[in-house]
């Protein structure tokens, strides 16, 4: 045996490499089922950058079904109230190049709004809680309901299935502790030599 | 003493001697006075007077909301008129909740008293004492002093540093009140040492640029334990980190206190107001404002009523408005532009600038950065002002994190030495806010994901609930017609087209096991109740034959006797059917 290998050193050189060869594969088939990766890590990263209004503006049932199916190679642009700035992060995200808001699935909104139940004209019939998907409307049958503004994301969803349209989408007013500077007015390119441009 | 000297800095021109060539003066009692509830960083102070009720000067208006609050006082006798949503000086021009109170013009205060003997007192009598007397930072930010001198246990000071840099162009404030109170600021420096258990250095921070006021403070720091420090002039030397630093050569770590590495820094301002609260009981409704700027005739400093319009200072100071280009509270590197003069000096106001046009000018338009680099020589904290600023323009903001963009101190002096008049500073404000939002509507994203994540479970488990319920009243439902299809089955007349189904025919099976579960006693009554009706009915068919016998037809008579008859032999059958069950039962017994 061993004379056969010095006469023929590529018999060596074969069985050292396919030991190798081995014992990586089978250190990388130990690695892949002990550190295996449970779920989809870019449906959490994606679910992480969509506002989770939970709206279904984009035609799913919530801001993760969405995600999954970016995953699964949909459309990036059909979050209104993420707008630009979510699908750019997406974009950035799937290296892709950020497409415009798909006006088919609605306008992204300048302000925040939350829901406003008119109390007095409630009859107290529950539908709106039931639509709401984050549990922010509180009543009871045939008892007035309200919402807790703090956390309504504005989705939109009772307001249609109220039987009488008491809920009013309010726009949420900036407190002076939200509020911050706002971005010092871009002028012109000018240069030093130009004239001071008549304001 | 040795100093360290801080990176960056600029040297704008002081423009200090204008308001010191006055003694700090006093305002004519104001006829209105507007208190925000709000002076401080913390939650807004809770109005405990009711409107129209007459107060006292330094009477308590509002209470402390929550540990980091502090309440707010009267600054004057009067009535109170309003409690109400009023603009404030605020770079927002947003309304905020205020108290107003119209003057009665007798001044009167409030009985009121120090604590004796102080220097014996508790340091938590003493930090009572001060947040019942609402002193805030007076150097500009208002941080709650009581908090700030109490930093806890695991955190033991050893350094005080009383902050008298005052290094903002125009104020003097602090400089006119060491000249003329420097006895009381080194007795309030007595009351924080014996708070903070007498920590080892003690440090007063003047710059250079204030001899009178180190000649008033020299004579009382001598053999006091007390070390008074000038160090020369540079903007910005007066913020908090960069004293500390010119002082100890000791830096605060990013995101950190002072008191992480065992000092306190507070302004002098506050050392006053602190020594007036413990031994006058004075709360704060006063402090040093300097009313300096080339429009208006009268620079100097007033001892003003926290609550006086800027507009009621204007007026006795010869203020004239055409000269005047902007109005701003603070100083010219940090303060802000007033949109009016209708606003109330609070706490923190140390000054109120009226410069003309010459004085400072309109912003120049912005031009392209040339990429100088005087920004960064001139940064105090070492950032790269430019890097910052592209990314504020790109709105990048994990880069301008990871610039460290939360270390800038805003102080302005990039700004002041831009030669393309790039507004630096609005930039970076305008992006940590944004990152502010940010932060904030990611904390509330993740609670709408858990809130929805929570109903969809609450969901589906109803649906599971529903569905079981569903589940199970179909199970009764079809034992219900199982038994009903056994009773049947025992009867006569059948029902057997029910029983094709072998359930049934189990649960037929089931209900005759269970009828015939009942006891032998319960049978036995049973008999003994037919024998009972049995016998009851042959004594009336019995009566009703005797009765007929004179008037009845044959064919009648017939009929009755037959009825008695067969009365008589169901009686007979109830009895051997009883006679049968007992001998059964018996039999079973004896087996």
């Amino acid at each position: 045996m061993i004379e056969t290998i010095a006469q023929y050193p590529i018999i060596a050189a074969l069985i050292a490499l396919v030991g190798l060869g081995i014992l990586f594969g089978a250190l990388l088939g130990f690695a892949a089922e002990k550190f295996k990766v449970e779920g989809d890590p870019i449906v959490e990263q994606l679910d992480e950058l969509l506002p989770q209004t939970q709206c279904g503006q984009c035609g799913f049932p919530g801001c993760r079904p969405y995600a999954e199916s970016i995953a699964n190679g949909d459309a990036i642009n059909k979050c209104p109230p993420g707008g630009q700035a979510t699908i750019n992060a997406i974009a950035n995200l799937l290296d892709v190049p950020a497409p415009e808001l798909d006006a088919e699935h609605g306008e992204e909104a300048d302000v925040k709004t939350v829901a406003y139940i008119r109390e007095d004209e409630c009859i107290g019939c529950t539908k709106c809680i039931q639509a709401c998907p984050v549990d922010a409307i509180l009543g009871a049958a045939k008892l007035m309901h309200t919402v807790i503004a703090d956390e309504c994301t504005g989705c939109d969803l009772c307001v249609e299935p109220c039987p009488v349209d008491c809920i009013d989408m309010l726009p949420v007013k900036e407190t002076m502790k939200e509020w911050h500077w706002p971005a010092p007015p871009t002028t012109a390119d000018l240069i030093a030599s130009d004239l001071r441009p008549q304001l | 003493m040795k100093t360290w000297v801080t990176p960056g800095g600029v040297h704008p021109p002081e423009n200090k001697h204008q308001s010191l060539t006055l003694p700090i003066g006093s305002l004519p009692l104001p006829e209105k006075l507007l208190i925000p509830l709000s002076q401080h960083i913390g939650t807004a102070a809770k109005p405990c007077v009711e409107l129209g009720s007459n107060v006292l000067k330094g009477q308590k208006i509002a209470e402390a909301a929550g540990p980091v609050s502090v309440p707010m006082h009267a600054p004057t006798s009067g009535t109170i008129t309003a409690i109400e949503h009023r603009p404030i000086a605020h770079s927002s021009g947003m309304l905020a909740p205020c108290i107003e109170i119209t003057s009665d013009g007798r001044d009167q205060w409030q009985p009121h008293q120090g604590i004796d003997d102080y220097r014996h007192a508790s340091a938590s009598t003493l930090l009572a004492a001060i947040a019942e007397a609402g002193i805030a930072g007076m150097g500009g930010a208002g941080f709650p002093s009581a908090v700030k001198l109490n930093p806890g246990r695991k955190r033991p000071i050893n350094t005080l540093i009383v902050n008298a840099t005052e290094c903002e162009p125009y104020i003097t404030a602090d400089d006119s009140a060491i000249r003329e109170r420097a006895a009381e600021i080194i007795e309030g420096i007595g009351i924080l040492s014996q708070i903070l258990g007498h920590p080892e250095n003690i440090l007063i921070g003047i710059e250079d640029n204030k001899p009178e006021a180190i000649a008033a403070l020299e004579p009382l720091v001598k053999d006091s334990g007390i070390s008074l420090v000038s160090f020369p002039t540079k903007y910005p030397s007066g913020g908090e980190k960069q004293l500390i630093y010119i002082l100890t050569g000791e830096e605060i770590p990013s995101g950190g206190l002072p008191a992480d590495i065992g000092m306190v820094c507070v302004n002098i301002g506050t050392t006053y107001a602190i020594k007036r609260a413990i031994v006058e009981g004075e709360p704060l409704i006063s402090r040093v404002t300097t009313m300096t700027g080339e429009a208006c005739g009268i620079n100097r400093n007033y001892e003003t009523l926290i609550g006086t319009m800027v507009s009621h200072m204007l007026e006795h100071s010869q203020f004239d408005e055409e000269r005047c280009s902007r109005l701003v509270m603070g100083g010219p590197m940090m303060g802000f532009s007033l949109t009016s003069a209708d606003v109330p000096i609070v706490k923190t106001t140390n000054c109120i600038l009226a410069p003309s046009h010459q004085e400072i000018p309109d912003d120049e338009p912005a031009q392209p950065c040339i990429r100088c680099g005087l920004c960064a020589e001139a940064c105090p904290v070492s950032l790269l002002p430019q890097q910052l600023f592209w990314y504020s323009q790109a709105g990048d903001q994990e880069r301008l994190e990871a610039h460290n963009l939360f270390d800038c101190i805003e102080c302005g002096a990039c700004s002041y030495v831009c030669p393309s008049n790039i507004p630096l500073v609005q930039h970076y404000r305008h992006s940590k806010g944004e990152i502010q939002k940010a932060r904030a509507e990611k904390v509330k994203s993740d609670h709408a994901r858990q809130r929805f994540e929570f109903h969809q479970q609450r969901m589906e488990q109803a649906e599971r609930d529903k569905e079981a319920k569903r589940a199970a009243r179909r199970e009764a439902a079809e034992k219900a017609k199982a038994t009903a299809a056994a009773k049947n089955s025992d009867a006569p007349s059948d029902n057997k087209t029910d029983a094709g189904s072998a359930a049934d025919i189990i649960a037929a099976a089931q209900a005759r096991a269970a009828a015939r579960k009942v006891s032998p006693e319960q049978q036995q009554a049973k008999f003994e109740r037919s024998i009972a009706g049995a016998e009851m009915r042959l004594q009336m068919a019995e009566e009703k034959l005797a009765e007929a016998d004179d008037t009845q037809t044959d064919e009648q008579r017939n009929i009755l006797v037959a009825a008695v008859e067969a009365a008589r032999q169901k009686l007979e059958q109830a009895r051997g059917r009883l006679a049968e069950h007992l001998k059964q039962h018996n039999g079973e017994q004896v087996d």
